[in-house]
């Protein structure tokens, strides 16, 4: 489980549009880094947004109950988890560091994809259905990724920003998404806080496309509900504001840039719920909307 | 980065323009972990130095966040403000809110969380009573923990608006009842200067404003922020440095407190880390018999306050920053208060680390 000292992970990737330095000595951690992350650059130096590590946790409970702890720039910001999960910590701990770290963008809880420069936004309600809706755009109607976790919007620009890391799936959602063509799935941790959870890769075409940003088009809120029909209905600007509102990490933190940027944004998407039991429903209502097959 | 790599770039931010990408690296990290990103973010914007994209957003990040922060301190003190001029009692505002609204240099670029005010001990029932009126409420609802700060510490718990999630911390003197030096908070109030537009709040004077950031760090026990109090107490002190006046008024208003050996600490430190103007007269005059005694605590802080984004400092600044762990308690209680206080807290901690399931806040 633990890697020999030789061995031990120290890698610095380009995570688009950061550089995060990785290191810990877990085999998962790595395995997970070479699974999901074999296509990213390794540049040789560069500026370091992020200097990330995942270590053994301390105190007396480690003989019989291992922890891993998740830091960044030597601070601290999580309890440990089992050390089972130090994987999925570091996808959770890389999320937590954009959204709360004040880097001049605006971040909200939202799946973000792209096709022919336009981008659509899924705003991320518990049970929606937003990451298993992101998998089947990538790899069954070929939309690129920029996100399946984060929207990122530029405030000078308006556009989006690209963050292409694994596709974080739960639950019933990991067997469907498994079958997709070209799907890559890793590991199952079971037993973790919101499930049974795994992770899909991300196409090489988004890693390769990371540099490049989306112009928000289309603003989507999915509502997964099994056996009702599936159906698209309009939602107002300022409704739609309100619920992005709650989504957001730091809107609140970046003031009136904050507010202005999302102004803008919602100046420039169509807004529409869609209502779907299926994830072939829900690709023909998103076709519908963006008109894009 | 180490401490006097900082302390350079932050003293000459033009220096900054030979670093290498690890070198940019190694120096954000350090900053922001000891609180002084913004202060530096600010520096380099007004010194205008070019500094590239990629730790650019970093700085550019912490400026506005500082920016931000600073209006929402604004709208809390008149949200403060508001709440409490009814009561008729002065509110003095102290440490990061006082730099900011009094427009003080220090404030400038400083990233901080609560507010704190100063109130006199007579009115803190009215006080307590009309925050709560107005959307406060106790953020501690353990009747230890009500106890410990009522009864030994020198404020209230600390209370938490309701719907802003903003935090107050209502002082009735600047240290502890329980600790050995006993500054005159009622001077405090008595020679704070009202802050135009608003109805009850105040700042103290400079030179109070002066000694009780010194006051503080010379009483706090860890020292994640030593750094970026002494840049404060540095930027306050260099604004009076050329008023010939200033240096014997300190001296006298910090004997006035009881407060001669730490503001002597903090004076020596402040010379040493920022080469704040600070005459030799002063620290003598102030150090008086105990000189040699300061000046070894000066060492120990020397070697305690280490900024080091890479984990585990050496040794030595491991048994320093023990020492002035140990010590802040020693000057804030007496010994028999300390060991029942110190041993309750350690059973709380214990009782919670065997028995509690972990709390995780993983977000996303």
């Amino acid at each position: 489980m633990v890697l020999p000292e030789s061995r031990v992970l120290d890698t610095t990737l380009r995570i688009a549009p950061f550089v995060v330095r990785v290191r810990s000595p877990f085999a998962s951690v790595l395995e997970h880094l070479e699974f999901f992350y074999r296509d990213c650059e390794k540049p040789k130096t560069a500026f370091v947004d992020f200097d990330v590590r995942l270590l053994p946790g301390l105190g007396a409970h480690r003989f019989w109950r291992p922890q891993a702890r998740f830091l960044v720039d030597d601070q601290n910001p999580f309890l440990p988890l089992p050390v089972n999960q130090a994987a999925p910590m570091f996808e959770w701990g890389l999320n937590w560091t954009i959204a709360s770290r004040s880097l001049g963008f605006v971040v909200f809880h939202a799946a973000v994809l792209e096709k022919n420069g336009n981008a659509i936004i899924l705003p991320g309600f518990p049970g929606a259905g937003k990451s298993t809706l992101c998998a089947a755009l990538c790899h069954l109607r070929g939309w690129r990724l920029l996100s399946d976790e984060l929207a990122i919007l530029d405030p000078v620009s308006g556009m989006l920003i690209a963050n292409p890391r694994p596709i974080s799936l739960k639950n019933a959602s990991i067997d469907i998404v498994g079958q997709f063509p070209g799907a890559r799935v890793g590991t199952r941790y079971l037993d973790t806080r919101k499930g049974t959870v795994a992770h899909a890769a991300p196409n090489r075409d988004a890693i390769e496309h990371a540099s490049q940003p989306a112009r928000p088009r289309w603003l989507v809120f999915p509502q997964f509900a099994p056996g009702e029909g599936h159906q698209v209905s309009p939602v107002s600007h300022a409704e739609a504001f309100a619920l992005i509102g709650e989504q957001s990490f730091n809107q609140e933190r970046m003031g009136e840039i904050g507010f202005r940027a999302l102004c803008t944004l919602l100046g420039n998407v169509d807004c529409h719920q869609i209502e779907y039991g299926s994830t072939s429903d829900a690709l023909e209502l998103v076709a519908q909307v963006t008109q894009q097959d | 980065m180490n401490r006097a790599s900082l302390l350079d770039l932050l003293k000459h931010p033009q220096r900054t323009t030979a670093l290498s990408p690890s070198g940019w690296t190694e120096f954000i990290a350090t900053a922001r972990n000891a609180n002084l990103l913004g202060k530096l973010a600010q520096r380099l914007h007004e010194a205008g130095v070019a500094v590239p994209a990629a730790p650019l957003r970093h700085l550019e990040g912490a400026r506005l966040l500082s920016e931000r922060q600073h209006h929402s301190v604004a709208w809390e003190a008149q949200c403060i403000d508001a709440t409490l001029a009814q009561t008729d009692e002065p509110v003095v505002l102290l440490k990061g809110a006082a730099y900011v609204l009094g427009r003080k240099a220090a404030g400038v670029g400083r990233l901080f969380g609560d507010v704190d005010v100063l109130v006199p001990p007579g009115s803190l029932g009215k006080i307590e009573i009309r925050l709560m009126a107005g959307g406060w409420t106790q953020m501690k609802s353990e009747a230890y923990d009500q106890r410990y700060y009522r009864e030994w510490m020198h404020e209230l718990p600390p209370m938490i608006h309701v719907r802003r999630g903003t935090v107050i911390d209502v002082h009735h003197t600047i240290l502890p009842l329980t600790a050995r030096s006993h500054p005159d908070a009622d001077a405090i109030i008595a020679h704070s200067i009202p802050l135009p537009g608003y109805r009850s709040l105040r700042i103290p004077c400079d030179e109070d404003l002066i000694i009780h950031s010194m006051c503080h760090l010379a009483h706090e026990g860890e020292l994640h922020n030593a750094l970026r109090d002494l840049d404060d107490i540095n930027s306050l002190l260099s604004e009076h440095a050329d008023s010939p006046d200033f240096w014997g008024q300190l001296g006298d208003r910090a004997e006035h407190h009881d407060l001669a050996a730490p503001v002597a600490l903090c004076l020596m430190l402040a010379r040493q880390f920022f080469d704040s103007p600070v005459p030799e007269s002063l620290v003598l005059r102030l150090a008086g018999a105990d000189s040699a005694a300061i000046q070894r605590l000066a060492r120990l802080y020397d070697a305690a306050i280490a900024p080091n984004p890479e984990g585990q400092p050496p040794l030595r600044s491991l048994a320093a920053q023990l020492l002035i762990y140990i010590r802040s308690h020693w000057l804030r209680m007496p010994p028999r208060l300390l060991v029942q206080h110190l041993s309750r807290k350690a059973w709380q901690r214990l009782s919670l680390a065997s028995g509690a399931s972990p709390k995780n806040e993983q977000g996303a």
